[in-house]
């Protein structure tokens, strides 16, 4: 079972890819509505690359209100 | 459809509705790949009925006020009319909100119900606000799991009683809904609507834009929001129409709703249109030159024969393709909730996709004006709907002034605020703090705001006031937050942004680590009122007797200095 580091480390690597910026431009704190200046459809798209990633299913209401890597990497972690 | 004019109250209307078309579907659910649900107009009676009874056994009285917070699907529509047939007012609230936000709308609406998902419920019941909103007596949640803590809740579902609950009429005075049009964070600004209201503006939207037993609707703008409750749920219901909702808004499976449930309307707010959009380009820009060819040569004859009003069998026969993306029985999309840019709209009606963009507000019942199609205007909001006088107040040399509206489905005014209604409301004139003009075939073109807010794409509403709490106790002498706009007029309703202007006190520089408060007090925030810059303005604030700025002071003394050299961007 993954850690929550390690997951954490995955989904910033799987950002850095869908939206083309340099892995290690981002941090956890980060807020990636302003870091990858991306909408709420764009970080719907992230979530379902993440979901796909993970193997498991996210409903949209244990997302809402999150806008940094961090919590959101919680959010997964308590599902794996 | 139902004939309107012979009703009081939304809940008499609905009520015919339920048994006029009882063999229909009205509701399907979908989630991801699987349809959960499929309810006819009976089905959805049973059930309503169930929960009315529940709410009157339990001493839910005419006028009482019940809150929703809930995702879009078929427990919302049913609890509200269950709290309809009883003769309440129903409080519809953004399940998007923070908690203490809802919170500070059930204290403020005086609701004692309130109907919520076990989720939502779960950051509720955590959240501070809970103490003082003591006049919730009852919550019912949905969705909880077996065994979980309900936190003095009780589940919707066991929420139904046998018998036949006693119909409470309304008259068309009596208000319907309290909608929070903004406010959170600041003053909460509660549009009363009256049934009357609704009524007026069901008849004069499906005028325009009909439904009829068969017709799908696709539910993707949450139902507390004004547009989706009238082509969500009142419009389609009063005409024997199915409403789709889906638990998930992916972009994959909304796009598979289209084509899975054929889709007839759907509404969506600008930031989903152009998001539509830029998927449709890509799509078209991937094909082989031939197709691309072709493509173009078919859109330019769709062009063409469809100038003068929209001619729905040949485009589908032209563009096939991009219509079976589409299900192939779209008649058109309804944007709403913010200004949508021209190109957008050309792009979709090039296409033979009638884009039914308008202009509207809460306070004014919804739409004021739609575009008629006839013919398409991508450069206007549309003429006033049946029933609309809009006028121009105090036009300058080009004709701009503000629009006004006078219409039986202009608010009642707002909660527990006479001082606010009496600004809003002038001899009957609700004063929409938007400015525009008619053009010579009575179109209305809009031109920016004279009001201190922003709308953004995604439909949101911020008044500048309501961010101000989040920028508390910075160490500054003052600070006051602005919209753009409403400093700098750009006549322009796209790419609205906030502003933080402090002043740290004559001759005081700007430390980085002011800077660096601002912008973590600022990420605070949800993404859509965080503000996009900062003024530093080292002159006292002009102030009130109770010492308020001044805004429109203050904001005549900033438009003075140069927009561009004077915003530091966060």
């Amino acid at each position: 079972m993954r850690t929550l580091e390690q997951t954490t480390q995955e989904i910033l690597q799987l950002a850095a890819k869908q939206f083309k910026v340099a892995e290690g431009s981002l941090n956890p704190e980060d807020d990636f509505y302003k870091k990858l200046g991306i909408d709420s459809l764009q970080a719907l798209d992230l979530l379902s690359r993440i979901e796909n990633h993970f193997r498991i299913e996210l409903p949209d209401y244990e997302v809402q209100g999150v806008s940094d890597f961090k919590t959101l990497a919680e959010r997964i972690q308590s599902r794996l | 459809m139902l004939d309107l004019s012979k009703f009081s109250s939304i809940g008499e209307a609905l009520r015919e509705a339920l048994e006029t078309y009882a063999t229909d579907v009205c509701l399907i659910e979908s989630d991801r790949n699987e349809e959960k649900l499929r309810l006819t107009y009976r089905d959805f009676k049973e059930r309503a009925v169930a929960l009315a009874k529940w709410l009157q056994d339990t001493g839910f009285a005419v006028g009482d006020r019940a809150a929703i917070i809930m995702t879009n699907q078929s427990k919302w529509l049913i609890s509200a009319y269950a709290i309809f047939h009883n003769g309440g007012t129903l409080v519809p609230l953004d399940y998007k909100l923070k908690p203490e936000e809802q919170w500070q709308l059930l204290k403020h609406s005086g609701s004692s119900v309130l109907i919520t998902e076990y989720p939502i419920w779960r950051q509720l019941s955590n959240a501070p606000g809970r103490e003082a909103a003591t006049g919730i007596k009852k919550v019912l949640v949905t969705e909880a799991p077996a065994e979980a803590d309900l936190f003095g809740a009780m589940t919707w579902e066991a929420a139904k009683a046998g018998g036949t609950p006693e119909f409470v009429p309304r008259t068309r005075q009596d208000l319907a809904c309290i909608v929070y049009s903004s406010g959170t964070g600041g003053i909460p600004k509660g549009c009363m609507m009256t049934h009357g209201n609704y009524l007026e503006q069901c008849v004069a939207l499906t005028s325009l834009y009909p439904f009829w037993p068969g017709v799908r609707y696709l539910s993707i703008l949450p139902t507390n929001h004004a547009i989706d409750f009238m082509v969500g749920f009142f419009g389609p219901f009063t005409c024997g129409a199915a409403v789709v909702h889906l638990r998930t808004l992916r972009p994959e499976y909304v796009r598979e709703a289209f084509v899975k449930y054929q889709i007839t309307y759907v509404s969506l707010v600008p930031l989903v249109l152009k998001n539509l959009q830029k998927g449709l380009q890509a799509r078209f820009d991937e094909l082989p030159p031939s197709k691309r060819w072709t493509l173009e040569a078919l859109r330019n004859i769709n062009k063409t024969l469809t100038r003068k009003q929209p001619r729905l069998g040949l485009s589908r026969r032209l563009l096939k393709d991009v219509h079976s993306a589409f299900g192939g029985q779209l008649r058109a999309i309804i944007v709403g909730g913010a200004f949508t840019e021209p190109q957008t709209l050309q792009f979709f009606y090039d296409l033979g996709i009638p884009v039914a963009n308008g202009y509207g507000l809460t306070e004014a019942g919804t739409a004021v004006t739609v575009n008629d199609l006839k013919p398409f205007r991508a450069d206007t909001v549309g003429k006033p709907l049946p029933g609309m006088e809009v006028r121009i107040v105090n036009p300058d040399a080009e004709g701009i002034g503000q629009v006004c509206v006078r219409s039986k489905t202009v608010m009642a005014g707002y909660l527990d605020d006479e001082e606010m209604t009496a600004e809003a409301i002038v001899d009957g004139w609700l004063q929409t703090g938007d400015m525009g003009r008619f053009d010579h075939t009575g179109h209305l073109q809009l031109f920016g705001r004279r009001k201190n807010m922003i709308v953004t794409e995604e439909g949101k509403n911020v008044y500048a006031e309501d961010v101000e709490s989040a920028f508390e106790g910075l160490p500054v002498k003052e600070f006051c937050v602005f919209a753009e706009n409403y400093i700098w007029p750009s006549h322009s309703m796209v790419g609205e942004k906030l502003l933080l202007v402090v002043n740290l006190g004559t001759g005081q520089a700007f430390p980085e680590e002011l800077k660096n408060l601002i912008i973590a007090r600022n990420n605070r925030l949800m993404n859509y009122k965080r503000v996009h810059g900062i003024v530093v303005h080292n002159e006292d604030f002009p102030l009130t007797a109770s010492l308020k700025a001044v805004r429109p002071r203050l904001a005549e003394r900033l438009r003075k200095l140069d927009r561009d050299a004077v915003i530091v961007t966060v």
